[in-house]
C-alpha cells in the first residue's frame, strides 16, 4: 500500500500580531520576524499516514510538497518522522498559485509516482485556509474525498473514516483509492522524531521533480483567482481596565459592570 | 448581468441558516451586478422549501427529485448541483462553507471548470466584476481576489452574513428536474452516525459565553466557569489550547477552526487571543477578558478587562452574582 502525505509550508500561525506585517507591493507577508513552518494540519496528516503505514505490511508514505527550496525543511521533517520518500515539485514561473491549481499539479505529480492507495492532505492550511487542495486533488484523480477526518482504519479493500458532522462525527466507508483531508485529533499529535532520525533525514535525498517531467495542462496550471489587494486588520476595541487592588475589589466592580449594562 | 445561483441546503425541514445567509449575499450580489438569483434544492422538502427561498428572492427554484437524494451524499450532491448548473447557464455559485460545503466547493469549482473562493465575507464590485473579500492569515488580514474564468464557486463564512428577509409577496418559478443517478458513481457510504454526547445548549445560539484557554490550568478552572456559566444561564467555551489538552471536549473549541459564535456576553478567562481564536467571536457583542497579563492581546477585542489571576477574581465574581441575581 502507498500513502500519499502533502505537506504545505506556512508562516508560523503562531505569530504575535504586532510582528505580523504584509509587503505593500506583493501582498506576500514579511517572514523576516516569524518561521516558516509545517501547516498543522498537514502535519496532523503526516502523523496519520506513518501510523497507518506501521499497522500495515508492506506499506509505505511519500511525503510531496508543491514549493520553493525553503519547503526542504518540511520534507525533511517528513523524511525525520520516517517517512520513505520525499518529493519536491516545483517550478520558478509558479507563482501566487492557488489552492486550485495546486491541486491540479499535485495531482499530475501524484500520477507521475505511480499513484497511491491513500492520498491524505491537511483540512484547511493556516495560512490562506482554502480547505481547496484535498477535494480539488479527488476530482483530478477521479477517486472520492472524505473531508475532515481524524481517523482512519484500513480494513482489506476498504477504508473507515471516521469525521466530523454538524453535530457528533460519522464513520464512513469508502474503496481506495481516496483522499482524505485531516484535522487534529487526540490520536494524531504529532510525534516527536528522534534524534537518530533527524540526523537520517538530513543525508536523505529529495526528489525534484519540474514542470517539464509532468504533462501540464497550462490553463488548468493557472491559478482562478488572484490576489488583487491585502491589509493588516485593525480591529482594536478600547478596552477599559477596571480598577480595583485585589481579586475581590475587581470581582465586586465586575459584578456592578455587568448589572449596569444589564449583560445578567 | 449575471445570473448567480445559490445552493439552498435544508438541515432536517427547514433551510439551513447558512443557506439564509447565501440567499441575502446572493441577492446583494445580483442587486449590483444586475443579475438574478435563482436557488437549487434537493430531498423529501424540497418542494415545500421552494416556495420559501422565492420568499427570500430567489426568481427560480429547481426542485431535484430522486429518492437517493433525501440524505446528503457528497458525490450524488456535487453531480446532482453541476447538473443543475449548467442547466440554468449560471455564472457564479454561491453555498455556505458549512460541513457540507466544505465537502463541496473545490470539487464543484474543478468538475465546472471554475475558479473557487473560500471563507468569502463580502465582494467589491469593480467595473463590470466582482472582487471577493475574504479573510487570509488566521484572520489576521483581509484580501481582496480577482477572479480569472468566467465561472465562480464561492464558499461563504458561516455566520458572516445577515440572513435574508422573506417577502411572501415576491414571486417566482419552480422547476421540477428529474434527476437520472449515474450508477457508477456512489462511493462513500455512511456506516455509522455518533451524535455527539454534550448536546445540551449549542455554543452558536448561546447569548452568554464563558470561556476558558490555557491560562485555566487544568479541568478544575473549568468548574469554576461552569458554575458561573450556570448561574447566568449560559455555557462553556474554551480556545484550542484548552480542548487540546483534554480539559474539555473538542466540541467546545471556538474559533476559527471551531464554533463562530455571537453572543451578547462573552467572558474570555486566560485567553490570550490568538487571530485564530478571535475569528470565533467576531460577532460577540460584548467581550470581557480576564486575564494575568496586561499585555495580552484579547485586551485589544474586549471592552472590558480585569488583569488578574482568575482564581482571585471567578469565585468572589460568582458569589457577587449570586447575591444580586438570586
Ligand atoms: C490552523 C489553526 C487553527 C486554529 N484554530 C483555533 C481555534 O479555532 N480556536 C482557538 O482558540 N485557537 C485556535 N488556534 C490556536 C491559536 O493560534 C492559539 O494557539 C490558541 O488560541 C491559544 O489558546 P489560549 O489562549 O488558551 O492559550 P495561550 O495563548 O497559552 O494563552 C493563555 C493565557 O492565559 C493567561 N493566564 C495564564 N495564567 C493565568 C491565570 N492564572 N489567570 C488569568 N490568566 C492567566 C496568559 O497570560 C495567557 O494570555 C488555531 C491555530 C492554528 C494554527
Ligand atoms: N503547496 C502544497 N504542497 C503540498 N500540499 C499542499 C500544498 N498546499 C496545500 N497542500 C495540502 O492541502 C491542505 C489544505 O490546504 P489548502 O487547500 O491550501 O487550505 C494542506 O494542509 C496540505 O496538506
Amino acid at each position: 500500500m502507498h500513502i500519499i502525505v502533502c505537506l504545505k509550508q506556512v508562516l508560523d500561525p503562531e505569530i504575535t500580531p504586532r510582528y505580523f506585517k504584509l509587503d505593500p507591493v506583493t501582498n506576500r507577508p514579511d517572514t523576516s520576524e516569524s518561521d516558516l513552518v509545517l501547516d498543522s494540519f498537514a502535519e496532523n496528516a503526516l502523523e496519520l499516514a506513518i501510523q497507518l503505514r506501521d499497522k500495515t505490511l508492506g506499506a509505505t508514505v511519500s511525503a510531496i510538497c508543491l514549493g520553493d527550496e525553503s519547503s526542504d525543511d518540511i520534507l525533511r521533517r517528513a523524511l525525520a518522522f520516517t517517512a520513505n520518500q520525499a518529493v519536491r515539485v516545483w517550478d520558478d514561473d509558479w507563482e501566487d498559485l492557488d489552492g486550485q491549481a495546486v491541486g491540479y499539479i499535485l495531482g499530475q505529480a501524484i500520477k507521475n509516482i505511480g499513484g497511491a492507495e491513500l492520498v491524505l492532505t491537511g483540512y484547511q492550511a493556516s495560512d490562506i485556509e482554502e480547505g481547496l487542495v484535498g477535494p480539488v486533488l479527488a476530482e483530478e484523480l477521479g477517486i472520492p474525498c472524505i473531508t475532515l477526518v481524524s481517523d482512519i482504519e484500513i480494513d482489506d479493500d476498504r477504508v473507515k473514516a471516521t469525521c466530523e458532522a454538524e453535530d457528533g462525527c460519522t464513520v464512513v466507508g469508502v474503496q481506495y483509492p481516496a483522499v482524505f483531508t485531516i484535522i487534529s485529533a487526540e490520536s494524531n499529535v504529532p510525534r516527536l522524531p528522534k534524534v537518530r532520525d533527524i540526523r537520517l533525514a538530513r543525508t536523505k535525498p529529495i526528489q525534484l521533480m519540474e514542470a517539464d517531467d509532468l504533462e501540464l495542462d497550462p490553463v488548468r496550471s493557472q491559478p482562478g483567482v488572484k490576489l488583487e489587494r491585502a491589509y493588516v486588520l485593525d480591529r482594536e476595541v478600547a478596552c477599559e481596565i477596571l480598577p480595583g487592588n485585589d481579586g475581590a475589589e475587581l470581582a465586586n466592580e465586575l459584578a456592578d459592570r455587568l448589572v449596569a449594562l444589564k449583560l445578567v | 448581468m449575471s445570473k448567480i445561483l445559490v445552493f439552498a441546503n435544508q438541515q432536517g425541514k427547514s433551510l439551513s441558516s447558512g443557506t439564509l445567509e447565501a440567499l441575502a449575499f446572493g441577492r446583494r450580489l445580483a442587486v449590483s451586478s444586475g443579475g438574478d438569483v435563482e436557488a437549487v434544492l434537493m430531498g423529501p422538502a424540497a418542494e415545500s422549501n421552494a416556495k420559501e427561498v422565492i420568499a427570500y428572492g430567489a426568481v427560480k427554484a429547481y426542485v431535484v427529485s430522486n429518492p437517493l437524494l433525501a440524505e446528503y451524499q457528497v458525490d450524488l450532491y456535487v453531480d446532482s448541483i453541476c447538473t443543475i448548473f449548467q442547466q440554468a447557464d449560471a455564472d457564479v455559485l454561491v453555498l455556505s462553507f458549512d460541513r457540507i460545503g466544505k465537502d463541496l466547493v473545490g470539487r464543484l469549482a474543478t468538475r465546472l471548470g471554475a475558479a473557487a473562493i473560500t471563507e468569502v465575507v463580502d465582494f467589491k464590485t469593480e467595473g463590470s466584476t466582482q472582487n471577493w473579500v475574504r479573510p487570509i492569515y488566521g484572520d489576521k488580514a483581509y484580501g481582496e481576489y480577482s477572479v480569472t474564468r468566467k465561472k465562480v464557486v464561492v464558499g461563504l463564512r458561516q455566520k458572516s452574513q445577515e440572513l435574508a428577509i422573506s417577502d411572501v409577496t415576491r414571486t417566482g418559478e419552480i422547476i421540477k428536474v428529474d434527476y437520472k443517478v449515474p450508477d457508477e458513481i456512489i462511493l462513500t457510504k455512511l456506516i455509522v452516525k455518533i451524535q455527539s454526547a454534550l448536546s445540551d445548549l449549542r455554543l452558536e445560539d448561546a447569548k452568554i459565553i464563558v470561556s476558558g484557554g490555557r491560562g485555566l490550568g487544568g479541568q478544575e478552572g473549568f468548574q469554576l466557569l461552569q458554575s458561573l456559566a450556570d448561574l447566568l444561564g449560559g455555557t462553556v467555551g474554551a480556545s484550542r489550547a484548552a480542548c487540546d489538552a483534554g480539559w474539555v471536549p473538542a466540541n467546545l473549541q471556538v474559533g476559527q477552526t471551531g464554533a463562530v459564535v455571537a453572543p451578547d456576553l462573552y467572558i474570555a478567562v486566560g485567553i490570550s487571543g490568538a487571530s485564530q481564536h478571535l475569528a470565533g467571536i467576531t460577532n460577540a457583542k460584548n467581550v470581557i477578558a480576564i486575564n494575568a497579563d496586561p499585555d495580552a492581546p484579547i485586551f485589544k477585542r474586549a471592552n472590558i478587562g480585569v488583569v488578574a489571576d482568575y482564581r482571585t477574581v471567578l469565585p468572589a465574581l460568582t458569589e457577587k452574582l449570586k447575591q444580586v441575581l438570586v
